[in-house]
């Protein structure tokens, strides 16, 4: 029973974890929270829903092309809204509302387009099968929930940490001006980091509308909570803080669930956030700036 | 007059939340005067709210004092929360309160022999007549007002602009900022009282993350220059909803449409914008 409720938060805290690293790395980079993050989640369920149902898109093309149609989307977010914001020196929580506006209509858009109602995907796409191991069942979505998501995260880490790419982006995140001085094309890697963000983010949908085969046009917004949670319990901006943050969530939430009643879920969650921010406000693996006069 | 009932038994529902929206803007805007990003307000509402509805269901207590009561048990429940948060700096405080305000959620949703859980409290006797609303506004802008004029409002100012300078120059930083948020919470419980006491019906889903988020958007999008930021804003985000009824399903992304552009244009708020055109008028100078 334990080993079957540890598959099921593996598979929910990978999810989460997906959607918590863009939300971090645009944090980290961008210095924004970006409160659209959670209806790019939802673009990426929809725009892999439309193909597969209007195209007969195979799955995996499907996972792909909600990667690229939410970056995009992401991308077109920076270049449209945040970077005007940064070119008038917006104070600081001007891109938050933007974002805030942004999410409005994109859920919206969503709900225009293809109705309120839960909408599924259709018998013979989701990857079927069930892998019994000494009576644990890990069924195919899990088993590539998990190793579609471990795959990314992995990804992730050796393009921020091994690469020419990576340095760039961290020098950005220590600061944007001092990165620039240097010769970094700093509004090109906003953009790519948009992009990014917000294609795991699109992935994060699909892969929590296959696992659950229920979209509706707010799914982003629990997810959106419980990914901010992920983030502030791992530490603002840190990548490997996101990754285990969304993790630990998904088994706080699945075993809440289980052993305390299903009312607690949240309690746990967001009761966890505000004892870590009390105790080690800086999470995990966030390191505290302070301030020298 | 009797046009004037007419259109008060239509849009007098409208009116008064645009009263409450007021508060709620006022409240937050408080807190970030003050250097704070706070998102409890929703929460302080609802405690406010519940507080104020379980007075008058349970022990049919005056109006007057059920307001006071949804005003004090907010503010206490801020002291509590304040005493470890408030040390917390930027997006760190924002988030400790938004935890706060889900844990006010969940434990409302989970005392069901008391608050009723997750289907809320129905019947509340609509006690809030127009003019509690319209003395509870003009007495918070006043207090405020008149808070901003004085020494403690200046603190504030000097607190928002650098902490650490702040406290080199005497002010207790800890006691002022503490005050802010008491006091916003109250403001913020008497507006979820009288809200109560109009709505018929309070639940739990009504004061969540949204909420906090939506009288945020209030707040900037009016503008945190001034007192009369976030009466605007609380305004235009109340009538635009309504305004918008033509477009009927594309209303609210009309309506999200809309405050993209305000913010994207008008990035410190509406009211800057006001102050900041007749400064250049009278100075005759321009600059980006």
């Amino acid at each position: 029973m334990l080993a079957q409720q540890f598959v099921n938060a593996l598979s929910l805290g990978c999810v989460y974890a997906l959607f918590a690293l863009g939300f971090t790395l645009v944090f980290g980079v961008l210095g924004i929270i970006n409160l659209a993050h959670g209806a790019l989640f939802a673009v990426g369920a929809y725009v892999a829903l439309s193909f597969i149902t209007g195209l007969g898109t195979p799955l995996c093309i499907a996972l792909i092309l909600s990667f690229v149609v939410a970056g995009v989307c992401g991308a077109l977010i920076d270049r449209l809204v945040l970077k005007p914001l940064r070119q008038r020196n917006a104070p600081h929580l001007a891109p938050m509302i933007a974002t805030i506006s942004v999410g409005i209509v994109l859920n919206n858009g969503i709900q225009g387009f293809y109705g309120p109602n839960n909408l599924r995907f259709p018998p013979g796409v989701l990857p079927e099968g069930t892998l019994i191991i000494r009576g644990i069942h890990l069924t195919a979505i899990e088993l590539t929930i998990v190793f579609l998501s471990f795959f990314l995260m992995a990804v992730l880490i050796m393009i921020v940490h091994r690469t020419q790419f990576g340095r760039t982006l961290r020098a950005i995140a220590e600061s944007p001006k001092t990165a620039w001085l240097l010769g970094i094309n700093v509004e090109q890697m906003f953009l790519i980091t948009s992009f990014l963000a917000a294609g795991l983010s699109g992935v994060a949908g699909l892969l929590i509308g296959l696992y659950s085969n229920a979209l509706y046009p707010l799914m982003g917004e629990p997810v959106l909570h419980k990914g901010i949670a992920a983030v502030i319990l791992g530490g603002m901006g840190d990548i490997r803080g996101a990754m285990l943050g969304g993790l630990f969530l998904g088994f706080a939430e699945v075993l809440s669930v289980a052993y305390v009643g299903s009312t607690m879920r949240d309690a746990v969650a967001f009761g966890l956030l505000f004892l870590i921010l009390l105790m080690h406000p800086q999470g995990v693996f966030g390191k505290v700036v302070q301030r020298k006069a | 007059m009797n046009g004037f009932e007419n259109f008060w038994d239509i849009y007098g529902n409208l009116a008064l939340s645009i009263g409450t929206n007021a508060l709620l803007a006022l409240s937050i805007w408080l807190t970030l005067v003050c250097g704070m990003f706070t998102l409890a307000n929703a929460a302080f509402m609802g405690i406010g709210a519940y507080t104020a509805a379980l007075l008058t269901l349970n022990y049919a207590a005056p109006f007057p004092l059920t307001l006071m009561a949804g005003m004090l048990v907010p503010a206490a429940v801020a002291l509590i929360i304040g005493l470890p948060t408030i040390r917390l700096s930027g997006v760190y405080l924002a988030m400790a309160t938004l935890g706060f305000g889900e844990v006010v959620r969940v434990a409302i949703i989970n005392t069901e022999s008391l608050t009723g859980g997750a289907l809320g409290l129905n019947g509340i006797p609509p006690l809030t007549q127009w003019w509690h609303v319209l003395l509870s506004v003009m007495g918070v802008t006043a207090l405020l007002w008149r808070l901003g004029k004085s020494k403690t409002g200046r603190a504030f100012n000097a607190i928002r602009s650098d902490e650490t300078a702040a406290s080199l120059m005497g002010i207790n930083v800890r006691a002022n900022k503490m005050a802010a948020f008491m006091l916003a919470a109250a403001i913020a419980g008497l507006a979820g009282a009288l809200n109560a006491h109009l709505t018929f019906f309070i639940s739990p889903d009504e004061y969540g993350f949204n909420r906090s988020v939506e009288i945020l958007t209030m707040t900037i999008l009016g503008g945190i220059g001034g007192l009369p930021g976030p009466l605007l804003g609380s305004t235009i985000m109340t009538l635009l909803p309504e305004l918008l009824r033509g477009f009927s399903d594309f209303r609210l992304i009309v309506n999200g449409l809309l405050l993209l552009l305000i913010i994207l244009f008008l990035p410190q708020g509406i009211w800057h914008l006001a102050r900041w055109s007749t400064w250049s008028r009278k100075r005759g100078k321009v600059h980006a």
